[in-house]
């Protein structure tokens, strides 16, 4: 049943021959021609399945304190570059340029195995991001030289860092906007640096066991200091550097977390960002906020990654066991369906795994897409501030408001034709293609770290229950439960699912951001008329009635007159911030097949096999796709109807329901009327026995219509869950899993 | 005298250990299910070779002028063998002399030896005077057990050693081989200098940490000689395989219920000591 030329409905039957190798992953997540990246991750691979594994399964998670072994852990990311991975070669790195998606690739390949050591990894990278992104020229080269792993002929340890942002009770993990440490000039000397007293109490500090210096977030206490600001605390500063007590986490246990004090006196060059003074008080340049901004907007998309490294990494393991389940069993003899399969003669078991597998590669796409979008971001901010800069425009609401005529050149970007004229013109103004990036990257980023880590959890509780009770055990091969656990802590550490949605709340309603999503909708119909196995019409249709519904949500009242849309209404925009990251996801993993299928056949590896890997990888894209879409369905559909008061039975709403003698006479001119009338009056007033008389679809009749179209798009998707779990009961893995289980080591 | 060598080390890639070896057989012959999208690495025997190659060049670097060099032939697809040389590259320097020939089946050795013979005779700069020509004893899959001998004997090179756990320079120029031999024993060999060919056992180095910076700087080399490989094809020479099978594993798994833990401890140092 052909559709368009060369395409067809139900696509041919291909079998994926094994897991998808390196050269299907770089075509993938667009590194293929980066070598750098590839030995970034061959090097993090080796040390995660290495020295991390050997301490996992040696029983180095059961302790919160810090030990040798974990410390030895940090030397060997040293040696592997991991820890330089961040640097730029001038300062003892190998990678050129913006590493968002370098970090995100080694936190991806740490978090294969252990979740905490990628976070040991990153914690370095968080200290060190306030100075990376707002700090001074000097503070830059002291502190990136001093962290980077000794040269050859060099013979220092690197310095580590910790960033002190949450502090103690009452106050865990407070809005960033609330502190508690403090700032105070210490001693102004005419004509000389001033000096700072910090006091501040850190809760939750990663990395502070091994830290030689300390980025902390601090509040004024002086009126001679302006607004709070983030300062550099060394651990040899003259006062208290005290690292506190380790904290007792059930999770992560081999990265470093306690809660510091410092009572510390250091100079006001330490300031990061530095300052100026004006009419005799200390301006910082830039204020704590405004540092966290740009050090979160980026560190938080590697967090995201990490849960979908368990997911993908939980593939293995559960194959494996699921058909080996009765192997050594009497009833079970070799040949038999029973030994050769296990528990994959059972579709639910099959279905249960390809919804796993699913999640991961979206949440992985979707995550490597975010460190992409961050790495061609970089740039181009640094060249909108030097443009805004010569036309005399600093920042702030100035800046806003010099953006605003991009942003409208943005939009009409989005809207231009493919072969329009104007399209080049637009296309080449970086300030249009930033505006364009900025309004993506602000979704992309909040909705990696919330639905990766959120949903992602949820989804490692299902691998965990797809071992049966070996899933909770110490023994699971891939470490499982730990990374079940883990997953909750990396949906909370680095700004919880609340911070994530609130922050969608307001960057999801962007003009920029609905523009492009509107062209990305008609972009996935496209998709689906050459690619109909992949899911894509059903989400273009997700992606119309979620917007469909947002633009309701901002126009409507509920009964009392409340906006529906409202920052305070969080039943309202959460739930819609929920229902756009399945839809980001999904869109990401087809996106990411689309380009293997295009790019793989050039690839001597990847090619070999490739029309197997790309069904499957497709059917895993349409799996995700009906989930998404009934997500969406059922949140918007919420949404829309749940604020309409319900009908009762009372006077008012009576009007609306037949009368039973009413009824009888109509039927002698209307045959049949009877059978269709559901709220009927009897003469006493009786009325059925239901909450009321059903509600009416009054204003909501066209959500209804497009609600209905994505269920029948829905068609099909079971099929290619079918096909998916039929590969997964073939698809060839190792004899075993590359890295120990606990008491192997 | 300044002991300056030219090491060349012969390593092929084979699939990863840890996969699911399953001998089909396809049209060209006998060979590995799904080797072309299996992960590959280099030959651990060859590996062995070449980290004591590069360990011998360190210590051996000879003067500016005239410095002691390691590269690295091996015949592969060169996808393939890109996708090896992320993480060998990192290991230790070394100049990368891709062959892009076929993987999988069993080709024959002769034909095998030719081309990388004709590979090494072709490296600009290598003084086949000074050279030890490297590689593995055996090999993780198909090891033929007379390649590295061919591709010596093609270079003129009489002086052979194969099973070399250690080599030791000595002042004269001369050194000493330890071969492995039966019953865990050596036997120690002292030739009066290079040129010759080494086929290594495991030798006696830890197989060195990745290192990024030293990735980097082979880089430079190796990605610019993968876009340059020549193409070689391998010629069967009318070799025909009857049948192929992988070794059988020695395992035998008994569960017991009626014995205590001494008991069994027992059964198992008789078996041992039966074996």
């Amino acid at each position: 049943m052909a559709t368009v030329a060369g395409t067809v409905a139900i696509p041919e039957s291909k079998t994926m021959l094994t897991l998808p190798g390196d050269a299907v992953r770089q075509i993938q997540w667009r590194f293929s021609d980066r070598f750098d990246l590839q030995m970034l991750v061959a090097s993090a691979r080796g040390v995660a399945r290495g020295t991390v594994a050997r301490l996992v399964a040696a029983g180095e998670r059961n302790t919160h304190e810090w030990t040798k072994a974990k410390d030895e852990m940090m030397d060997a990311f040293d040696r592997a570059g991991i820890t330089a991975a961040f640097m730029e070669p001038e300062e003892g790195g190998f990678i050129v340029g913006p590493k968002n998606l370098a970090l995100g690739l080694a936190a991806f390949e740490l978090a294969w195995v252990d979740g905490g050591a990628a976070t040991a990894s990153l914690a370095g990278f968080l200290a060190l991001s306030p100075i990376h992104e707002r700090g001074t020229a000097e503070q830059v080269a002291r502190y990136k030289k001093l962290a980077a792993p000794a040269q050859a002929g060099e013979n220092r340890k690197p310095w580590r860092g910790a960033f002190a942002l949450t502090e103690p009770i009452p106050y865990v993990g407070v809005d960033t906007g609330m502190l508690s440490g403090k700032v105070r000039v210490a001693e102004w000397k005419d004509g000389e640096e001033p000096w700072l007293q910090v006091d501040k109490r850190g809760r939750f500090i990663t990395g502070i066991a091994f830290a030689n210096f300390v980025t902390a977030a601090v509040n004024s206490d002086d009126e001679r200091i302006k607004g709070s600001c983030v300062v550099i605390l060394e651990e040899t500063d003259e006062g208290t550097f005290d690292r506190g007590t380790a904290t007792k986490k059930l999770v992560h246990q081999l990265s470093s977390t306690g809660d510091p004090v410092f009572n510390l006196k250091v100079p006001a060059s330490r300031i990061v960002g530095g300052y100026t003074v004006k009419d005799g008080v200390i301006v910082p340049n830039f204020n704590h906020s405004e540092i966290i901004d740009a050090v979160f907007r980026r560190t938080r998309v590697p967090v995201g990654l990490m849960t979908a490294a368990k997911l993908l990494s939980a593939a293995e393991p559960v194959i494996r066991y699921q058909r080996q389940r009765f192997r050594g069993a009497e009833g079970a003899k070799p040949g038999s369906v029973r030994y050769e399969q296990g528990i994959q003669q059972r579709e639910d078991a099959l279905h249960r795994l390809v919804d796993i597998w699913a999640t991961g590669e979206a949440a992985a796409s979707m995550g490597f897409a975010a460190a992409r979008l961050f790495d061609e971001l970089d740039p181009l901010e640094k060249q909108k501030t030097a443009m805004l800069k010569e036309r005399g425009i600093g920042g702030g609401r100035a800046e806003m408001k010099a953006l605003r005529e991009s942003e409208e050149r943005a939009i009409e970007l989005t809207k231009l034709r493919v072969n329009s004229a104007r399209r080049a013109e637009l296309e080449a103004d970086p300030l249009v293609e930033y505006v364009l990036k900025d309004a993506e990257a602000n979704v992309l980023c909040p909705a990696t770290k919330l639905w990766n880590t959120g949903h992602g959890a949820n989804m490692m509780r299902e691998a965990v229950s797809l071992m049966g009770g070996y899933g909770i055990t110490e023994d699971c091969p891939g470490f499982l439960a730990n990374k079940w656990m883990d997953a909750q802590l990396e949906a909370t550490y680095e700004g919880p699912e609340a911070v994530q949605r609130r922050q969608l709340t307001v960057t999801m309603t962007s003009e920029v951001f609905l523009a492009q999503f509107a062209a990305w909708t008609a972009e996935m119909r496209r998709i689906a008329s050459t690619h109909p196995g992949t899911g894509a019409c059903t989400l273009a249709s997700a992606m119309k009635l979620w917007a469909w519904t947002l633009n309701y949500l901002q126009k409507t009242t509920d009964p009392a007159g409340g906006k529906l849309y409202h920052g305070q209404r969080q039943g309202v925009t959460f739930a819609l911030a929920d229902a756009l990251s399945w839809l980001m996801a999904s869109r990401c993993q087809i996106l990411d097949v689309l380009e293997l299928e295009t790019r793989g056949a050039v690839d001597a590896v990847a090619a070999e096999g490739l029309g197997g890997t790309v069904q499957f990888l497709s059917d895993l894209c349409h799996t995700q796709a009906a989930q998404a879409a009934g997500e969406v369905s059922r949140i918007c559909a919420e949404l829309v109807f749940g604020y309409n008061r319900h009908p009762a039975w009372d006077e008012q709403d009576h009007r609306s329901c037949f009368l039973a003698a009413e009824l009888e006479e109509l039927e002698e001119t209307m045959p049949g009327i009877m059978a269709m009338a559901v709220d009927v009056l009897a003469a006493d007033g009786s009325h059925p026995a239901k909450a009321g008389p059903c509600a009416g679809c009054a204003g909501s009749s066209e959500f209804l219509r497009l609600q209905s179209k994505l269920t029948t798009c829905l068609t099909g998707s079971r099929l290619a869950k079918d096909r998916a779990a039929e590969t997964v009961s073939k698809v060839m893995i190792p004899e075993a899993l590359d890295y120990p289980a606990a008491g192997a080591a | 005298m300044s002991n300056a060598f030219h090491i060349v080390v012969c390593a092929g890639i084979v699939p990863d250990p840890l996969q699911t070896l399953e001998p089909t057989t396809g049209p060209s012959g006998p060979g590995i299910k799904n080797e072309m999208v299996l992960p590959a690495v280099l030959d651990p025997w060859a590996a062995s070779a070449l980290f004591e190659a590069a360990s011998l060049a360190a210590k051996n670097p000879g003067s500016p002028q005239s410095p002691s060099k390691v590269w690295l032939v091996s015949l592969g697809p060169k996808a393939k063998l890109q996708q090896v040389m992320m993480s060998v590259a990192q290991k230790v320097s070394f100049e990368l002399v891709p062959v892009d020939g076929p993987i999988g089946g069993f080709p024959d050795a002769q034909a095998t030896a030719a081309v990388l013979a004709d590979a090494i005779a072709a490296i600009p700069g290598l003084d086949r005077e000074r050279m030890l020509l490297f590689g593995g004893w055996e090999s993780a899959t198909r090891g033929a057990g007379v390649t590295l001998q061919l591709v010596g004997e093609r270079l003129g090179i009489a002086d052979q050693f194969q099973g070399v756990d250690q080599i030791e320079l000595h002042e004269d120029g001369s050194f000493e081989v330890l071969e492995r031999v039966e019953g865990g024993k050596h036997q120690v060999s002292v030739c009066a200098g290079v040129p010759a060919v080494l086929g290594w056992a495991t030798g006696n180095l830890a197989e060195p940490r990745n290192n990024p910076q030293v990735g980097m700087a082979n880089m430079r080399t190796i990605m610019p000689a993968l876009q340059k490989a020549k193409t070689a094809t391998l010629d069967g020479n009318g070799l025909h395989y009857v049948s192929v099978s992988l070794p059988k594993q020695q395992r035998t798994t008994r569960v017991e219920k009626n014995m205590n833990a001494d008991e069994i401890a027992a059964e198992l140092v008789a078996w041992i000591g039966a074996e």
